[in-house]
């Protein structure tokens, strides 16, 4: 493999908190050298002069629904994969929401094959913490993570019964792995389809509280302290559940979350025309809820930031709005909507990074996720300035269930390489 | 260890192996020996316990240790008799009593109970005039079977202190498990649990014991390898995924076996899972494993019980209160 040299980049680190001008040589799919002496490229390496544009780990997506197998009309691997690499991410990892259900080590096995035939970005999966889902059998994690599952959950369905969910944690300690919770006490949210409050009330959807969330966080905290086992809480959405898993963090539990930009960069007014794209789950919360995200990112109580990428095609999302179903496409959105937060100058651009790479990549031993000698060439080049406006039809994805159609943001997608190899090539040719 | 010397047990009921000293183990232990060279012998009749009536009360299916306490009786020269109650009527602690106050009332110089809750026996045993041995109460102890496991093991090697037991499998549901921590803990060996942590009671530290969520991990270096029998029956909810994947991680063959010491031995209470928690090879070992040793040193080690706890019993007079 012929040896690249990515030239004048703005180099982007957060895992060694390094941001500075200089050049990054890729050689046989690994990162060779780095940093601000590295001007002049290797006599035999193509160059990729980067004009100053930022070069920073390729993106680590620790949320994503597939869709393959089993709703190939909604996504495929390849259309995902395409739709990723536009987005800089790298690596992802699906949940286990498929048809069939990732609880078995064979449809493990059966996504990692897709991917190695589609070769694009490095795609993981999840494994069900329960069979089926049905919140009463547990799977075989053993097997499951021999077979490659990063860690275990219900996807979209919280793992309900205090009982089932004692014994997922203590049996995935056991295996050292990792346990993901979507947090909503479905008894509270079982017909509902927004956050309880004068919009919902005008509307007249059926909506749960936003308590709804805290309340399973808050019950889950405390078996996690019996177990000692390692909970994830996946896309946090209120400033409840926020305050529960700093304090949880402060006692020393092994406790982390992420959220997805819908949840800091929209709030409840979005669904006021029964717009189904901003259907979510969790649904979208109040303006003093998405605040807190923002904050909660800052002070680092949320860990990393995932796209929670769900396809839908249009025969899911053209209903009235209770009957359509949940979810937004992401993965394509995922950068220029998080770098709202530094070009209002929210966040530092490295921390903010650190949600997107390392933070993720750590969580679940993932490889990418920094740039570092001998380290895979997961790389993303990105023009942190450049501003467009979210297309819906223009996304690789197979759906086009965007909730930030029309939305303008700064910050595109250049370059996406995967292990030396460009996956995605947005360079205007001059 | 020198054990100081004990020439009887200090109570009259064997509830558990908890409270028992160092020498009355001993004690037990070295009668069970006899017992064992008896047993082996043409002759296999004693009078020790003749004109006693011993009442092997079961409110809880079993084959092994039935037999092996009625054998027991009969070679000590008892009169031996086997109830096993409706389970379903008895449920009702006063039911029980009724039932243990009922053959007390008999005069049983000894009643082997054998019940599926934890404490029956210890109950009955504050209500009766003759003495009770405990045959297995729920999840709370089954001291003969530890008594009998101590012996296999003292006898193939020649001590208890100092040695490494692992005791693999599920736990949470075994009296064996607790009685075998209790009584090779207070001989002063090295005991550590091999399970998946859905299988493991809380704080079971506390025993003076070890815990390992990896069985290659728990048995490095073991001297005895004491596998366990998923209780399936036990299990209300899931406990373990699937018994494939509780052999893959959980159950020993001899790859996983190679960690431990060369001359390690391996013990099963009975009965077996072939392919859930043991695999065939292993089980039939004839040099490492002491499966079918440990059913024979189970009717000495009852003897000796029997034979230990009615010395002293000058007969039980009168109505029981």
């Amino acid at each position: 493999m012929k040896r690249m040299f990515f030239q004048n980049a703005r180099v982007l680190d957060p895992a060694s908190n390094l941001d500075v001008v200089g050049g990054l040589l890729v050689e046989n799919g690994k990162i060779a050298d780095l940093g601000p002496n590295l001007r002049d490229p290797p006599p035999d390496a193509e160059v990729l002069d980067c004009k100053g544009l930022c070069l920073s780990p390729g993106l680590v997506d620790i949320r994503v629904h597939l869709c393959e197998p089993g709703e190939e009309h909604k996504e495929t691997i390849d259309g995902l994969s395409a739709s990723a690499a536009k987005g800089g991410i790298t690596t992802l990892v699906g949940l286990p929401n498929t048809e069939p259900p990732i609880d078995d080590a064979a449809v493990v096995e059966f996504v990692a094959r897709r991917a190695r035939e589609v070769r694009g970005v490095k795609i993981f999966v999840y494994g069900a913490a329960t069979k089926g889902f049905d919140g009463k059998r547990l799977t075989e994690m053993g097997l499951l993570k021999e077979a490659g599952a990063r860690a275990f959950t219900d996807g979209n369905i919280a793992i309900a019964d205090a009982m089932m969910m004692r014994r997922v944690l203590s049996y995935a300690s056991g295996f050292d792995a990792l346990v993901i919770q979507h947090p909503e006490e479905p008894t509270l949210t079982a017909s509902a389809v927004a956050t309880e409050g004068e919009f919902a009330t005008r509307l007249g959807l059926s909506a749960a509280p936003a308590a709804a969330e805290v309340m399973m966080v808050e019950r889950d905290i405390r078996l996690v302290e019996m177990t000692g086992a390692r909970y994830h809480a996946a896309h946090i959405s209120t400033a409840a559940a926020v305050d529960k898993i700093a304090e949880a963090k402060s006692r020393g539990l092994n406790v982390s979350a992420d959220t997805a930009p819908a949840y800091f960069a929209l709030n409840e007014t979005e669904i006021l025309q029964y717009r189904t794209f901003s259907k979510l789950s969790p649904p979208l919360r109040s303006e003093d809820d998405r605040r807190s995200i923002v904050e909660a990112l800052k002070a680092g109580t949320i860990d990393v930031i995932a796209s929670d990428h769900w396809p839908q095609d249009q025969e899911s999302k053209r209903l009235p709005f209770a009957q359509a179903n949940p979810g937004a496409v992401g993965v394509e959105t995922l950068l220029p909507v998080c770098l709202e937060l530094v070009h209002k100058g929210e966040i530092e651009l490295l921390t903010l990074l650190g949600k997107l790479t390392i933070n993720p990549a750590k969580l679940l031993g993932l490889s990418g996720g920094s740039l570092k000698k001998g380290g895979p060439a997961d790389i993303v080049v990105f023009d942190i300035d450049r501003p467009f406006k979210v297309d819906s039809d223009k996304l690789n994805s197979k759906s086009k269930n965007s909730a930030f159609d029309g939305r303008p943001v700064q910050g595109m997608v250049m370059v996406t390489m995967v292990d030396g190899r460009i996956v995605y090539d947005g360079r205007i040719t001059e | 260890m020198i054990m100081p010397s004990a020439e009887s047990l200090s109570s009259r009921h064997l509830i558990g192996i908890e409270g028992l000293s160092p020498a009355e183990i001993g004690l037990l232990l070295d009668l069970s020996d006899r017992y064992v060279d008896f047993n082996r012998s043409a002759n296999k009749k004693g009078d020790a316990l003749r004109g006693r009536t011993i009442i092997n009360v079961f409110f809880e299916n079993s084959t092994r240790t039935r037999t092996s306490f009625e054998l027991a009786g009969k070679r000590l020269g008892a009169d031996v008799i086997n109830i096993s109650p409706e389970v379903s009527s008895v449920r009702k602690g006063e039911t029980l009593l009724d039932t243990a106050l009922t053959l007390d009332a008999m005069h049983a110089d000894l009643l082997v109970v054998r019940h599926p809750e934890s404490g029956a026996v210890g109950l009955i045993s504050q209500k009766v005039r003759c003495s009770v041995v405990n045959g297995g109460d729920g999840a709370h102890e089954h001291p003969t079977q530890a008594l009998l496991d101590a012996l296999a093991i003292r006898r193939r090697k020649g001590k208890l202190s100092g040695l490494i037991v692992a005791i693999c499998g599920d736990i949470l549901h075994s009296r064996v498990a607790r009685s075998n921590m209790i009584l090779l803990r207070t001989m002063g060996a090295e005991v550590r649990l091999v399970a998946p942590r859905t299988l493991l009671p809380a704080e079971v530290e506390r025993y003076g014991v070890t815990v390992h969520s990896n069985l290659s991990e728990g048995l490095k270096d073991a001297d005895i390898v004491m596998m366990l029998r998923l209780q399936q029956e036990r299990m209300r909810g899931s406990f373990v995924p699937s018994t494939t994947e509780y052999f893959r991680f959980f159950g020993l063959d001899s790859q996983k076996l190679a960690m431990a010491k060369p001359d390690a031995l391996i013990m099963h209470p009975g009965p077996m899972n072939r392919g859930v928690e043991i695999d065939s090879d292993v089980a039939d070992d004839i040099n490492r494993s002491l499966i079918q040793e440990q059913v024979e040193m189970g009717v000495a080690v009852r003897m000796a019980c029997l034979d230990l706890l009615t010395r002293d019993l000058t007969g039980n007079e009168g109505p029981a209160e």
